[in-house]
């Protein structure tokens, strides 16, 4: 497999790259130094409660990949040689790389053409506690596909994957990612999108569990009037780190693109870190593109990092912004609700659960929407919030 | 009978140096079926009075008392306040998003009424309070009070109003800000939550343009952080001719309106 590395990747704090167009990426997990934790990448990750992810650690088990496939949608499980895999994107990571060069079978989910699916579930379990495994799966939407599919990862263990969604001309495909592992989980995933010409793509991520989970989703377009939608939504409780890494490369002109993530956090130790890039290339006019992150931290001794960065190559856009704005529980809704006799801890819970409405209310599939309902309180009842 | 009883209250609110006490010993009481106007200039402590007696965390009280029918107010929550039948409707209504005005409601009444109301009657009583306020019903599903005009913040504070039925309402310069219709709208709603039963309201505005549409029965003078002349319907037109003057030294008319 060719390494499509353009440029030699600088090493060190002190000289950040320049440009997210000269970010270094490889399918070889040999073409990244091992990072040390200062790299501008990295220096957000806690890189030594990542199970050597990040070093080299060997597979010492793998992780379960079940499928409940809709009607009309192919499951296959093939080998690493399989020519379909790697086109969707190339490793922009050591970790990355590393899953890459590393799993053994792939999960290929394909959407039939013009047709419409229902939901399909792939529930991915972990290897278990103290075990090391990599993944690979691509979601392909044929031309003019329409349909969702929910990610669902579970269990024990540290994992690293790439998973590709590969979105045909015209085809629409929505996404839910829900990473609910067990407190000792340890996930660093890449999700590399392509979008076909008048593609849609509505992509969620959801994080609620793990110790450590650091998710880079990268969209590309290959076609104009690609639009690309990715929300994200996350609960960070005490000692958990959350990392999501959005990166919209927009290379292609008359396309679209809007990010929106949402965080709490709350209990000592709770990080959140958002790193939401955005590169509107030469090429891409007539480009639409909005970015935002809020932060909603309920107790002390939590940290959230939200970093937009957005490159603008060319003049000739529609439209391009960033927001991002970090808050502790605003006392004044909390007044408001309880001089109308609504107990505090209740005021609380009508508040965040009013933080994360929007998102909430954009997810299709209902079992999924109550299911993330029920974990936004459960969470809220673990600290009597 | 119910009577909010307010004893030599001073108030302090917390700035960045040293606290600043703003009330300076107010007595006031309002027994069930009064309505009491408190009239002053800006920066006189009005709104401080009306945000002490409901629990807002900015203020401190140092010394006096506050009971309702007896109970100590002071000692309470602010949600134990409203559900004891204290109402405040607030000047600045604060904005929530993602709750919808509906399910703030009901859950505002479930706590203030002790249970849930009845799903069927409770979607007429709402339709209902809301019609009488000329409030679109599509306001139900919108979060509440988020991008509401003025005005219609005002609406829905007096919607809230009529919908929980305390036994004492404050109501914060509710006027301020209005236009002629909604003036007129707003005080029916007063107008009304007076009408169905013993109820004391402390009307707190700065012009006496409202009291054309709510009837007072005392009118209190407020300045520099406490009463400072009491009588009835006449002292408002009093003001209304010549200002706070006389008691702030300074030029400031009552009804700029």
């Amino acid at each position: 497999m060719a390494a499509l590395s353009t440029q030699p990747h600088s090493h060190g704090a002190v000289v950040p790259v320049t440009s997210r167009a000269e970010h270094f990426t490889s399918y070889d997990v040999n073409a990244f130094e091992v990072p040390g934790g200062r790299e501008e990448i990295w220096r957000f990750t806690p890189l030594k409660r990542l199970a050597g992810l990040h070093s080299g650690a060997a597979a010492t088990g793998s992780a379960a990949v079940e499928v409940n496939a809709a009607s009309g949608v192919t499951v296959e499980t093939v080998g690493r040689d399989d020519s379909r895999l790697g086109t969707a994107g190339v490793p922009g990571d050591r970790v990355a790389a590393q899953a890459y060069s590393s799993f053994e079978n792939a999960t290929v989910v394909t959407l039939p053409g013009d047709a419409k699916s229902e939901p399909t579930t792939v529930t991915v379990t972990g290897p278990g506690a103290g075990a090391v495994a990599y993944g690979h799966i691509q979601v392909k939407a044929s031309q003019f596909a329409e349909g969702t599919v929910i990610l669902d990862f579970r269990g024990s263990g540290a994992y690293a994957d790439n998973v590709e969604f590969l979105v045909a001309d015209g085809a629409h495909l929505t996404v839910i990612t829900i990473h609910d592992w067990a407190d000792d989980a340890v996930h660093v995933s890449q999700h590399h999108m392509k979008l076909g010409r008048d593609a849609t793509l509505r992509h969620t991520v959801v994080t609620l569990g793990g110790d450590v989970v650091r998710v880079t989703p990268v969209v590309q377009y290959a076609g104009r009037g690609g639009d690309a939608e990715l929300f994200g939504l996350y609960f960070a409780d005490a000692g958990q780190h959350q990392e999501h890494r959005p990166f919209i490369d927009h290379g292609q002109p008359n396309c679209r693109s809007n990010v929106v993530y949402k965080g709490a956090l709350q209990g000592d130790g709770a990080h959140a870190v958002w790193i939401g890039d955005v590169l509107i290339r030469v090429a891409a006019e007539g480009t639409e593109t909005f970015e935002l992150n809020r932060n909603l931290i309920l107790t002390d001794g939590a940290r959230a990092d939200s970093v937009p960065n957005l490159e603008i190559e060319t003049g000739e856009i529609e439209g391009a912004g960033h927001a991002s704005a970090t808050g502790r529980f605003d006392d004044e809704q909390l007044f408001y609700l309880q001089a109308r006799g609504i107990p505090e801890e209740q005021a609380r819970r009508l508040v965040v659960r009013g933080f994360f409405q929007e998102l909430i209310a954009k997810i299709a599939v209902p079992e999924v929407r109550e299911r993330l309902e029920a974990a936004i309180e459960a969470e809220l009842e673990a600290v009597g919030a | 009978m119910a009577t909010l009883e307010i004893k030599d209250l001073h108030v302090s609110v917390v700035s960045e140096d040293a606290p600043k006490e703003i009330l300076k010993g107010v007595d006031l009481t309002i027994k069930a079926g009064e309505t009491h106007a408190i009239m002053g200039p800006n920066g006189s402590g009005k709104s401080t009075l009306s945000y002490a007696i409901a629990g807002h965390p900015k203020y401190t009280i140092t010394s006096g008392t506050v009971t309702l029918d007896g109970e100590d107010v002071l000692e309470m929550s602010v949600d134990e306040r409203a559900r004891a039948g204290l109402f405040l409707a607030m000047q600045y209504p604060v904005e929530v998003p993602g709750v919808s005005m509906s399910n703030f409601l009901r859950t505002a009444a479930t706590a203030v009424r002790g249970e849930a109301p009845k799903l069927r009657t409770w979607v007429k009583e709402v339709k209902g309070a809301m019609a009488d306020l000329d409030i679109d019903p599509a306001f139900a599903e919108r979060s509440v009070n988020e991008g509401f005009s003025g005005g219609e913040k005002k609406r829905h504070e007096i919607l809230q109003l009529g919908l929980l039925q305390p036994k004492v309402a404050i109501l914060d310069e509710t006027d301020s800000g209005l236009d002629v219709d909604a003036l007129r709208v707003v005080s029916e709603g007063v107008n009304r939550y007076k009408a169905s039963g013993e109820v004391g309201v402390m009307l707190i505005t700065h012009y006496t343009r409202i009291l054309k549409y709510i009837e007072p029965d005392f009118v209190h003078v407020f300045a520099n952080g406490r009463i400072v002349e009491s009588g009835g319907r006449e002292l408002a037109d009093v003001l209304e001719a010549e200002g706070y003057v006389k008691y702030t030294g300074s030029k400031e008319a009552a009804a700029l309106s």
